[in-house]
C-alpha cells in the first residue's frame, strides 16, 4: 500500500462532525478495510462515508442486496483476513440475526454498528430508541455471548469504534456498537490522535504446521488462533457443532464443550472487557444507571439532585454486554436505591435487578422512543426513590 | 531401519488411494449421502476438475449453504465453509472481494441457491461477481425430507405437495443467464465427462459462471415420483437427455415427461468483473 494511503486512514486533527461520520473514521483508524451494507436510516451516513473513504485506503465497499447478504459478506471478508464491518438499524439488524449466530459459532471477528431507532417494526425510522439491547445479546437462536458497546458522545463513538475492532480481533467475536440515532446525528468536536497513539489489536495467527491444522483449537486463553482462507491451512468452518478440527460432531458432549467455551471466553473476561464511567458515586445514596445518549440526561439529573442536597451518582455503562454484574452488585451494597434510565420499556433494568438480587429497590425511568429523557424526568425518579 | 506398525499401515493405505484423494478429507468419510444418490459422482467430477484446472489448490475456497449438497464442501481438503441456508453466495463474494487472489467456488443445492438464496444469485450474476456457482438440482429439498422446491416440476409429488405440485418451476439456467451470467451449462450426473469439462471451463472463467447439475435423489424425490432407485433415474437420464450447446436456455425448460436438455448454453467473452471494477476505483481514489 502506498505511503499516501496510510496517511489517509487516520485523519489526525480536530474535526466537527456527526457521530456517524466519527464511527466511520474510527473504524478506518482501527484498520477496517471492508464494508458490506444496505442503506437504512439513521445509519446510512456511515455507509456513505465508507463508500468514499475505503477505496482511498485500499479497502472494499460494497452495497449488498439486503442486510442478510451484508452480514454474510462481511463474515466472508473476515475469513479472507480483512477487518470487516456493517452498519444498520432496526429492521436491518433483525434481518442479520441468523448470521450473527454463525459469527459467534465460527468465532469470526467483525463489527456491526446498530444505530438504534425506535421500534418495533418500522417504528420511528428517524428517531432515537434503545430497544435493541436484549436483541443485541441473544437475538440469534441458541446460547452465545458477544460484546456490545454504547458511546455517549461523538468522541466516544470514534474511540469505541477502535475498541470494537480490537475486542472483535482479540476475542474472535462479533462486536455490536449499540449506539443510537441521537449520538449518531449529533455534531460535536472530535479529536483524532496521531496514528502512533492508536492501539491496534490483531487476531492471533497460527504458528504450527499447515498440515492437519486444527481450525478451532483454542489456546489457554480459550481463543483459537485464526488462519485466513488462501494461507494454506485448509480451514474447515461450519455452523454445525464442531470439534477442534472444525469438523461437525453432532453430540451433546461436543455441544457442551464448544458452547461452554464460546460463552466463557466472553463471560470470564468480563472484567477485562468492562468499560464504565462513574460520576459522584463515592458517597451516593441513589445510583442512576444509564448508557448512550440517555446517560447525558442522567448526568444532568445527578447534578440537579446534588443541588437539591440528594446524594445521587451515575454509573454509565460503556460495555453493555457482557454485563458488569459484579460491579453493580458491589455498588448496590452502598446505595439505598437505583434508578435505571433507558429509552425502552425496561431492558437493562432487568439485568440490574438480577445483579442486585433485590437488595435495594430498582426503578425504571423509561421512554418508549422518539425522544430522549429530560434531566428533570430522571430527577423525578431519583426524588421518588429517595423519599421511600 | 525400523518401521512402526502405523507407518506400514499408512503405506498400504496410500497405495490403495486414488490419485485424486489428496483433495479429500479422508477422516470425514464415510459421507452422509444415501446409496444411489448422485452427489458422490458430482463431487468426484468436481475434484477431478479442480486437479485438471491446474489452479493452485491453496487459493481455492469452496463455500456451501445448507442441505445434502451443502455437505459437499466438508469432504474437500481445501479451505471450506459451510455457512447458513441460502447465504453461501454473499459469503463467497466477501471472500473474493477481500482477497481477489482466491478462486471462490460455491457448491450448493437448488433450494439453497434459488429459494431462500434466490435474491443473492441474481445479484451476483448481475454484478459479474468473479465466482463459480455449482448447483445440484434434485428438484427437491433433500436434507429436510423431500419438501417442495422452486425447482419441483409441475405435478410432481413431494411431502408438502401431497396433491401434486401446482406451481411452475424456475428454469435455473435461464434465470442466471438473464441476470448476466457469462457462463451457463447444465448436465446430469450421468454426463460425468462433460460435466467435468464444464466445471474446468467454469472455474477458469473470469466472472460469474454457473453450472446446474441434475443428480438422482432416490430417497426424497425419486421415492414419490416413480424413481425409487437411483439407477432408474440414471436410466431415465440416459434415454431422455439431449445435448444442445448454445441454445437459448429459455428453450430448455425442465418439465416432467419432457426431454432433459443439457449442454453449454452460454459462454460469453470475459468482461470486467466486480473485483476488476473495485480495483479500478481503489486506484482512482488513491490518486485523488
Ligand atoms: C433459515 C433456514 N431455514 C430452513 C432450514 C432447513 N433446511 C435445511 S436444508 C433445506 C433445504 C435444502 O434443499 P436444497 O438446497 O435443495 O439441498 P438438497 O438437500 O436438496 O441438496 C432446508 C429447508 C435451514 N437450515 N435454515
Ligand atoms: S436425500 Fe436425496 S440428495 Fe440427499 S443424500 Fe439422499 S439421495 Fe442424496
Ligand atoms: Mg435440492
Amino acid at each position: 500500500m502506498s505511503k499516501k494511503a496510510s496517511i489517509h486512514d487516520v485523519l489526525t486533527g480536530e474535526h466537527y462532525i456527526s457521530g456517524n461520520e466519527a464511527i466511520a473514521e474510527g473504524c478506518l483508524a482501527a484498520g477496517c478495510r471492508f464494508f458490506g451494507g444496505y442503506p437504512i436510516t439513521p445509519s446510512s451516513e456511515i455507509a456513505e462515508r465508507m463508500s468514499r473513504r475505503l477505496p482511498q485506503v485500499g479497502g472494499v465497499f460494497i452495497q449488498m442486496e439486503d442486510e442478510i447478504a451484508s452480514i454474510a459478506t462481511i463474515l466472508g471478508a473476515s475469513w479472507a483476513g480483512r477487518k470487516s464491518m456493517t452498519a444498520t438499524s432496526g429492521p436491518g439488524i433483525s434481518l442479520m440475526m441468523e448470521n450473527i449466530g454463525l459469527g459467534a459459532m465460527t468465532e469470526t471477528p467483525f463489527v456491526i454498528i446498530n444505530v438504534q431507532r425506535a421500534g418495533p417494526s418500522t417504528g420511528l425510522p428517524t428517531l432515537v430508541g434503545q430497544g435493541d439491547v436484549m436483541q443485541a445479546r441473544w437475538g440469534s437462536h441458541g446460547d452465545y455471548e458477544l460484546i456490545a458497546l454504547s458511546p455517549n458522545s461523538v468522541q466516544e463513538a470514534f474511540d469505541l469504534s477502535i475498541e470494537a475492532f480490537n475486542l472483535a480481533e482479540k476475542y474472535r467475536t462479533p462486536v455490536i456498537m449499540l449506539t443510537d440515532e441521537s449520538i449518531c446525528h449529533m455534531v460535536e468536536k472530535l479529536i483524532i490522535p496521531t496514528k502512533s497513539k492508536i492501539k491496534i489489536e490483531n487476531r492471533k495467527k497460527p504458528t504450527g504446521s499447515k498440515k492437519n491444522h486444527l481450525t478451532f483449537k483454542p489456546d489457554a486463553d480459550m481463543i483459537p488462533p485464526m488462519a485466513a482462507a488462501g494461507e494454506g491451512y485448509n480451514v474447515f468452518v461450519t455452523g454445525l457443532t464442531h470439534d477442534t478440527k472444525g469438523y461437525p460432531v453432532i453430540t451433546p458432549e461436543a455441544q457442551e464443550i464448544l458452547v461452554k467455551r464460546l460463552c466463557d471466553k466472553i463471560l470470564l473476561n468480563e472484567e477485562k472487557i468492562r468499560l464504565t464511567e462513574e460520576y459522584m458515586t463515592k458517597d451516593a445514596k441513589v445510583l442512576v444507571i444509564s448508557y448512550g445518549i440517555t446517560a447525558r440526561s442522567a448526568k444532568g439529573a445527578v447534578n440537579l439532585a446534588r443541588k437539591k442536597g440528594i446524594k445521587a451518582g451515575l454509573l454509565r455503562l460503556i460495555t453493555i454486554w457482557p454485563f458488569p454484574t459484579k460491579l453493580i452488585e458491589e455498588l448496590a451494597k452502598k446505595v439505598d436505591a437505583i434508578v435505571v434510565a433507558e429509552i425502552n420499556n425496561g431492558q437493562i433494568v432487568k439485568e440490574v435487578r438480577e445483579a442486585t438480587r433485590k437488595s435495594v429497590p430498582v426503578v425504571l425511568s423509561s421512554k418508549l422512543g422518539g425522544t430522549v429523557h429530560t434531566p428533570k424526568e430522571i430527577l423525578a425518579k431519583i426524588e421518588e426513590v429517595k423519599k421511600k | 531401519m525400523t518401521i512402526s506398525e502405523e507407518k506400514v499401515d499408512d503405506t498400504i493405505l496410500e497405495a490403495k488411494r486414488h490419485p485424486m484423494d489428496y483433495l479429500l478429507r479422508w477422516d470425514r468419510l464415510p459421507h452422509v449421502w444415501c446409496s444411489g444418490c448422485g452427489l458422490g459422482s458430482v463431487l468426484s467430477c468436481f475434484i477431478h476438475a479442480i486437479a485438471e484446472s491446474g489452479i493452485d489448490t491453496k487459493k481455492i475456497v469452496v463455500v456451501s449453504g445448507i442441505g445434502c449438497t451443502g455437505r459437499a464442501s466438508g469432504y474437500l481438503d481445501l479451505d471450506v465453509f459451510h455457512t447458513t441456508h441460502g447465504r453461501a453466495i454473499p459469503f463467497a463474494i466477501g471472500l473474493k472481494l477481500a482477497n481477489p487472489e482466491l478462486k471462490v467456488i460455491v457448491f450448493s443445492g437448488d433450494g439453497d441457491l434459488f429459494a431462500i438464496g434466490g435474491n443473492h444469485i441474481i445479484h451476483a450474476a448481475r454484478r459479474n461477481a468473479d465466482i463459480t456457482v455449482i448447483c445440484s438440482n434434485n428438484f427437491i429439498y433433500g436434507m429436510t425430507g423431500g419438501q417442495l422446491a422452486p425447482t419441483t416440476p409441475m405435478g410432481a409429488w413431494t411431502s408438502t405437495s401431497p396433491y401434486g405440485n401446482v406451481e411452475p418451476n424456475f428454469n435455473l439456467c435461464h434465470l442466471v443467464a438473464s441476470a448476466g451470467a457469462i457462463y451457463v451449462a447444465r448436465w446430469t450426473s450421468l454426463n460425468a465427462r462433460r460435466l467435468q469439462a464444464s466445471m474446468v471451463e467454469a472455474i477458469k472463467k473470469k466472472g460469474f459462471s454457473f453450472i446446474e447439475v441434475i443428480p438422482p435423489c432416490p430417497t426424497t424425490f425419486g421415492r414419490r415420483n416413480d424413481y425409487e432407485e437411483g439407477i432408474k433415474m440414471l436410466e431415465f437420464f440416459r434415454e431422455n437427455t439431449i445435448i444442445r450447446h448454445g441454445i437459448d436456455p429459455g428453450d430448455a425448460e425442465l418439465n416432467l415427461g419432457n426431454k432433459i436438455v443439457v449442454g453449454k448454453f452460454v459462454d460469453k467473452e470475459d468482461k470486467p468483473t466486480l473485483s476488476d471494477h473495485i480495483a479500478r476505483i481503489q486506484l482512482f481514489a488513491k490518486r485523488r
